[in-house]
């Protein structure tokens, strides 16, 4: 019933143009890439998050110029913990990227991006109050969907679901 | 969510501006929204907007259900259009199995979809307008409204809260006169469509409250995430049923209407006009319904027919085994995004290869959309806010999940 199995090695897939263009900006920053059902994704070191972000979206042929979402995965007890996930859209070309970051527990921050994409204010202070992921230059972070007062982040994977509160 | 702290405190030597509060409770913001809107005298100098009312922690739920337990959580996320978010699901959970769908379904759910944003539409279009002062096209959109939610009944047994679509193909076989009952509807809508369109489109009232208000630049639009006809309103040609079609989309003809204007006219006219193109997709889906079955063939995933399971002994294994420990799906992740009647609605759904999701993210496309509003509004009217947020068509179910 599964498709293609997944392709994880950076080698086979360095043709495909995303990885190209990233790999001659930065090979550094690179941390791992994978294919799978069609949909790319790529491990991107946290501190090159943002200028990956421009490198995408100010290429000539990429034009990532669209950001479509940013989520998180817990993956508790795991370390590195979280893995915040980015989905750039381009809109010339009609194609969906994932990026990712991976995050340890006891210094989860990253590069906020708002300078590039105003709109990605509203996702990343989700992502800080159901997770507690801090994102660095952020103009407002603060809670979104929880009262201000609330203890703990719901979505994490260690957040009791049941007892009281 | 803010509104557990007071309001916030302006600088004391300044006096020329003050904080207005509107919302949660306040019939024009469409639900539970909350605004603070800074103005200076009728001037807005600042909006900002408090959402979390609604916040339902549906993502963490999901969590804890199965694979096909989640269906119904997904109607509750956007109550306006359950169809598209039930589509959403279904095609990110099936992308993950890799299982086919057969055409009939597909087709199904291509009509469905477009009832739904028929339904939504015409939802908006009435709320919109009274906002502004239109009653009577309440009343019209209401009554064309009531038919199509009659169709869902006839079709799922529920009015709203639909649940038709599941993992692998649909819940049953339309009922028997289903079909001539749609099409009934689909031959008088184009009408009806005129019939709003006479009450508001040349109406000079109509014109003078929305044309040139709440303007939005498609590069404003882009970088502030917005999609759906609220991109489309500001001359970016993007749907995703024609660039990225899911679920046979490729199959029909329809065009995409788009508008340079920006303002809230445009996102009007674009939506009218997506009403019409819906009609016609519906119709094309109607007319060329293929036979078959509904369900893929997948009997680890898919319920076994009610007959089966009373006569063969294998469909009452699996029968039992997907009711009481689901399904187990491979490991990866999945991002589906579809064109809901508001915009991108993505499911990312990542499996760890058990019978419940690892994580279910819904991106919503209210909640991206409503981050557009304070571009719109500065430096207008407070009149004209409450135009801003009827063009931008939030759900507030959607916006906080």
């Amino acid at each position: 019933m599964a498709s293609q199995p997944a392709i994880t090695d950076i080698e086979q897939l360095k043709d495909r143009p995303e990885m190209a263009v990233l790999l001659a900006w930065n090979a550094a920053a690179i941390t791992g890439a994978k294919f799978d059902r069609n949909e790319l994704t790529i491990w991107v070191d946290r501190i090159a998050l943002r200028d990956a972000c421009i490198t995408l979206k100010n290429h000539a042929q990429l034009q990532y110029n669209a950001l479509a979402d940013i989520t998180c995965v817990d993956w508790y007890p795991r370390e590195p913990r979280f893995e915040v996930v980015y989905q750039l859209f381009s809109i010339p070309n009609k194609k969906y990227l994932r990026l990712k970051v991976e995050l340890s527990g006891d210094d989860a921050s990253v590069d906020s991006l708002t300078p590039i994409w105003p709109g990605a204010n509203f996702f990343e202070r989700e992502v800080f109050d159901l997770f507690g992921v801090r994102f660095d230059q952020h103009p407002n972070l603060t809670r979104i969907m929880m009262p201000d007062d609330w203890e703990g982040h719901p979505l994490r994977k260690d957040y009791p679901v049941e007892g009281y509160r | 969510m803010a509104h557990m702290t007071p309001t916030p405190v302006l600088d004391p030597s300044q006096d020329k501006t003050m904080i207005l509060n509107m919302g949660p409770q306040h019939p024009s913001t469409h639900g539970v929204l909350r605004l603070l809107l800074e103005v200076d005298g009728e001037t807005i100098v600042r909006i900002m907007p408090d959402i979390g009312y609604l916040h339902t922690g549906i993502e963490k739920t999901c969590e804890a259900k199965f694979y096909q337990q989640v269906v119904p959580m997904t109607d509750r996320i956007d109550y306006l259009c359950p169809m598209t978010n039930n589509l959403a699901y279904c095609l990110a959970v099936e992308k993950l199995l890799g299982i086919e769908i057969p055409p009939r379904a597909q087709w199904m759910r291509v009509m469905l979809n477009e009832l739904t944003r028929i339904n939504s539409h015409l939802v908006w279009l009435g709320t919109h307008a009274m906002d502004i002062g239109a009653m009577t096209v309440f009343l019209y959109c209401f009554r064309e409204r009531e038919d199509v939610l009659r169709l869902f009944e006839a079709v799922s047994g529920q009015r709203m809260m639909t649940s038709y679509f599941r993992i692998g193909g649909l819940a049953l076989e339309p009922p028997l006169g289903f079909f001539d009952q749609v099409k009934k509807f689909l031959d008088r809508f184009p009408g009806n469509i005129d019939e709003y369109e006479n009450l508001l489109t040349n109406n000079p009232i109509w014109v003078n409250r929305t044309k040139g208000v709440a303007y939005l630049s498609g590069d404003d639009a882009i970088a502030l995430c917005a999609t759906g006809p609220t991109l489309r309103g500001s001359g970016v040609d993007v749907d995703l049923r024609r660039d990225l079609p899911y679920s046979g989309y490729e199959n029909f003809k329809f065009k995409v209407p788009v508008s340079t204007d920006g303002d809230v006219y445009a996102r009007y006219m674009v939506r009218v006009l997506e009403l019409r193109e819906s009609q016609k997709i519906a119709m094309q889906a109607l007319e060329g319904m293929p036979e078959g079955r509904v369900k893929a063939d997948a009997p680890k995933v898919v319920l076994p027919d009610r007959e089966k399971m009373k006569t063969q002994m294998e469909a009452l294994i699996y029968h039992f085994k997907i009711v009481t420990e689901g399904f187990t799906v491979p490991e990866g992740e999945v991002y589906m995004p579809i064109e809901s009647p508001r915009g991108e609605m993505g499911y990312y759904v990542v499996s760890d290869g058990t019978a419940k999701p690892y994580r279910v993210h819904m991106r919503s496309p209210s909640f991206a959309n409503l981050q557009s509003l304070r571009k719109m509004c500065e430096g207008r009217l407070i009149a004209d806010v409450v135009a801003a947020i009827g063009s931008i068509d939030i759900v507030l179910g959607d916006c906080d999940r």
